[in-house]
């Protein structure tokens, strides 16, 4: 149950996962000696190939790396450590190295949560396989494929963007869209502009009379189809009543502040009463542009709530500087989060059923069973899909360098697209990009160490 | 709760057989209710989840079957109210545009070779480790251990140097040579844990009946390690055809698969929609169907081989 081997999950249960390698059954026992005593100038042959592509592309070039590390932009000055001192001092990396510490703290813990809930979940429903299908499928294709599939999703235009669809029709559906974009007061007249893009009166409206707000600001043909002409409110006895309107008439012969003959009424507007920067009473225009407030409204002021006035609401800006990592993370999440589940149900499938049956029993409801007695069990899993992840995690690239548009680019920087930038894509440091290099060799160390300690271990046994 | 605690005393006291069944009961009337709606909620919930994980990838698909300008001008999910939108030209235009499809050929020159290439020197490093006597073994296998978790991040900068002194800069073999050496640790490792798991006795009555080192290794020990070969062989299959940086660094104008040639598209990304979610589906056909074709296998290799 400790180690990495994966029960049940086909190509005959033999892969064990490079990250801390379960014990392997049999060799590490059995008296380590060749079968049948063939010369070591045959063993050289099998493993001549091997070694020498290992040796050329693999040692040779780590080695290489960490020399060239402690060289200058064109390698012929040797510069020590100031590389590995640019990399955490240069603003631009910097960002790449604060970026790739969210990435391994956030990613692998999301993918694995994720991966749980679903293997838990998707042990007690007949089509969890076809479940399980759909959620590892992502792990099949390129992360270029997977980076342009959400450069769509996250696409800024809510008509072409399935994100910002959703998002705006959610908004949509709370609040109400009739906004007057442009909209403002005539200057001088009695609204003025007020904090963050309201108009409030400088009056205070009584009972009785009407306390019209006239708006211009609004071209004809941006008005509502069918706005209707501006009517004056009736005077009422306990109300504030007045109308909103658009005070220009095409042609520019109206009068201002006065109710003109084609006039068009704004209907939709939110007026509120304000008494000491506290708002007692609001109302809407309605059709015809008139809107009454309760007389508790007399002897405040009249706002136009900044509301009235701001554009369409245009979704969430996914790739810009704010959002792009946590966006991009998502992607990963969709990618990975299956590899995770499907990790942890081969698990799950060694958890004893007794055990939990005998705690459901015992009384025990399902979070509890959940909590104190799967999630324990499953605990070794768990850690060699996180370590798995986040070693993972630390050389992503593709995706942050598909999904992140050029001009947030820099603000999704990681360390990985850093080392190609700065080696390969106009960064021309070749120094800077091998000490970037060593630093993500560093570290993956401990992974390494450990994997070692466990061989040598079996190989004792 | 707290009269159940008292009767049963399922915790301190040894538990009496008539506690655990009221226990039981108790659980059948309200529990069962509470269940069936649980049970309505979770595959509620399920379903919403998979619909969710499909939706990203139903939107590639469904905006690669739109015209251009449909595409500027809407949404995907528009094709559900207006399905004569549908049209299959921009995989047509993509298919007779000779830079993609020479970038798809290049993409299954270098991967094919890669794939064979570990395979067979896997293979033979991965039976020596297990079954031959050499000195300094057990030390050279700890070495390809350690090199299990190396990041190809750290090979770029010399291995492109190296490539260029050696003249096969942009040229698909490096790409393979590359992939092929990053693919060795994880295929020597998984190898050797498999064919070290090969009876001796089966090994031995072969070398009875006068079969040779190559003949053991070609008839008996390949044979027999084909779970473990098919499963190294789709993931190393996949993590090369998906690859892009090696191949964004390694090859030129000439030698580029699919993935960098779709790259250099996304900078324009917004303007040619139609050539990039067609490009990228066809991209994802061979992986997906491997996917499909090989579950099993699949799933034990991006497993095992995961940490790459």
């Amino acid at each position: 149950m400790a180690d990495a081997s994966l029960p049940g999950a086909g190509g005959g249960g033999t892969a064990a996962a490079p990250v801390a390698p379960g014990p392997v059954k049999g060799p590490g026992a059995r008296p380590r000696r060749s079968i049948m005593g063939t010369p070591p100038w045959v063993a050289a042959l099998f493993l001549l190939p091997a070694l020498v592509l290992l040796g050329a592309l693999v040692v040779y070039p780590i080695v290489f790396t960490v020399h060239r590390s402690l060289y200058d932009a064109d390698g012929s000055g040797f510069v020590g450590l100031k590389n590995f001192g640019t990399v955490f001092s240069d603003h631009g990396i910097l960002t790449a190295v604060r970026n790739n510490a969210i990435w391994v703290v956030v990613a692998p813990t999301v993918a694995t949560a994720l991966g749980l809930v679903f293997a838990v979940l998707t042990e007690r429903v007949r089509w969890g396989t076809a479940f399980k299908l759909v959620v590892f499928m992502p792990m099949a294709i390129s992360m270029l494929a997977a980076g342009i599939i959400f450069r769509l999703v996250y696409d800024q235009d809510p008509s072409r963007g399935v994100a910002n669809a959703v998002v705006v029709a959610v908004h949509d559906t709370f609040t109400s869209n009739a906004a007057y974009p442009g909209a403002r007061p005539r200057p001088n007249g009695d609204l003025a502009p007020t904090a963050g893009g309201s108009y409030t009166s400088k009056s205070t409206a009584s009972v009785g009379t009407p306390a019209d707000l006239p708006l211009v600001g609004i071209p004809q043909n941006k008005l509502p189809a069918g706005a209707q002409q501006a009517r004056p409110a009736a005077t009422k006895p306990d109300a504030v009543t007045g109308t909103v309107w658009l005070d220009f008439r095409p042609g520019g012969t109206g009068r201002p502040g006065v109710i003109d003959p084609g006039e068009k009424a704004l209907s939709g507007v939110r007026v509120q009463a304000v008494k000491g920067g506290k708002v007692v009473a609001s109302a809407t225009s309605g059709k015809d542009g008139t809107y009454q407030l309760p007389g508790s409204a007399a002897g405040a002021q009249l706002r136009l709530p900044a509301s009235n006035f701001s554009g369409k609401y245009n979704g969430i800006d996914w790739l810009g500087p704010n959002l792009v990592t946590p966006s991009i993370i998502a992607s990963y999440v969709w990618m990975w989060a299956g590899f995770a589940m499907v990790l942890i149900a081969a698990g799950l499938a060694g958890v004893p059923r007794e055990l939990l049956e005998q705690a459901r029993v015992d009384g025990a409801n399902e979070w509890q069973v959940f909590r104190r007695i799967t999630v324990p069990l499953l605990a070794p899993v768990l850690v060699v899909v996180m370590v798995t992840l986040m070693i993972n995690v630390l050389k992503i690239f593709d995706l942050v360098y598909i999904i992140a548009p050029g001009q947030t680019q820099e603000n999704a920087n990681v360390l990985a697209l850093q080392l190609y930038l700065s080696s390969f894509g106009g960064g021309n440091d070749q120094g800077v990009g091998s000490a970037i290099g060593v630093i993500l060799l560093l570290l993956v160390l401990p992974v390494m160490i450990v994997n070692i300690r466990r061989l040598r271990r079996e190989g004792r046994r | 709760m707290s009269a159940d605690a008292t009767t049963g005393g399922a915790v301190t006291a040894p538990v009496p057989v008539t506690a655990v069944g009221a226990g039981r009961r108790r659980r059948g009337l309200a529990g069962r209710l509470a269940e069936r709606a649980g049970s309505g909620v979770l595959r509620i919930f399920l379903l919403v989840v998979a619909l969710f994980w499909l939706l990203p990838t139903v939107g590639l698909l469904l905006s690669s079957l739109r015209s251009p300008t449909d595409i500027t001008a809407s949404g995907w999910w528009k094709v559900f109210t207006s399905p004569s939108q549908l049209t299959a030209a921009n995989y047509h235009t993509l298919l007779s545009n000779s830079a993609i499809t020479d970038s798809l050929w290049n993409t299954v020159l270098i991967t094919v070779p890669a794939t064979l290439l570990v395979v067979v020197i896997g293979s033979l490093a991965g039976y020596a480790f297990a079954w031959m006597d050499f000195p300094g073994r057990d030390w050279w296998f700890l070495v390809v251990v350690a090199l299990l978790v190396v990041p190809v991040q750290v090979a770029l900068v010399p291995v492109a140097k190296l490539f260029g002194d050696l003249g096969i800069f942009g040229d698909i073999s490096g790409v393979v040579l590359f992939h092929t050496a990053f693919g060795l640790p994880f295929a020597i490792f998984l190898l050797r844990n498999f064919f070290a798991e090969i009876p001796r006795e089966l090994l031995e009555a072969a070398r009875l009946d006068g079969a040779g080192e190559l003949r053991l290794f070609t008839r008996v020990v390949m044979p027999l390690g084909g779970p473990a070969i098919a499963s190294l062989g789709i993931f190393q299959f996949l993590w090369v055809w998906n690859d892009m940086l090696v191949a964004l660094i390694f090859t030129n104008s000439d030698s580029q698969p699919i993935t960098v040639a779709l790259q250099q598209q996304v900078r324009q990304f917004g303007n040619n929609i139609d050539i990039l979610a067609p490009g990228a589906f066809v991209s994802m056909v061979i992986p997906l169907a491997v996917f499909f074709a090989f579950q099993r296998q699949f799933v034990s290799g991006v497993m095992a081989g995961a940490v790459k």
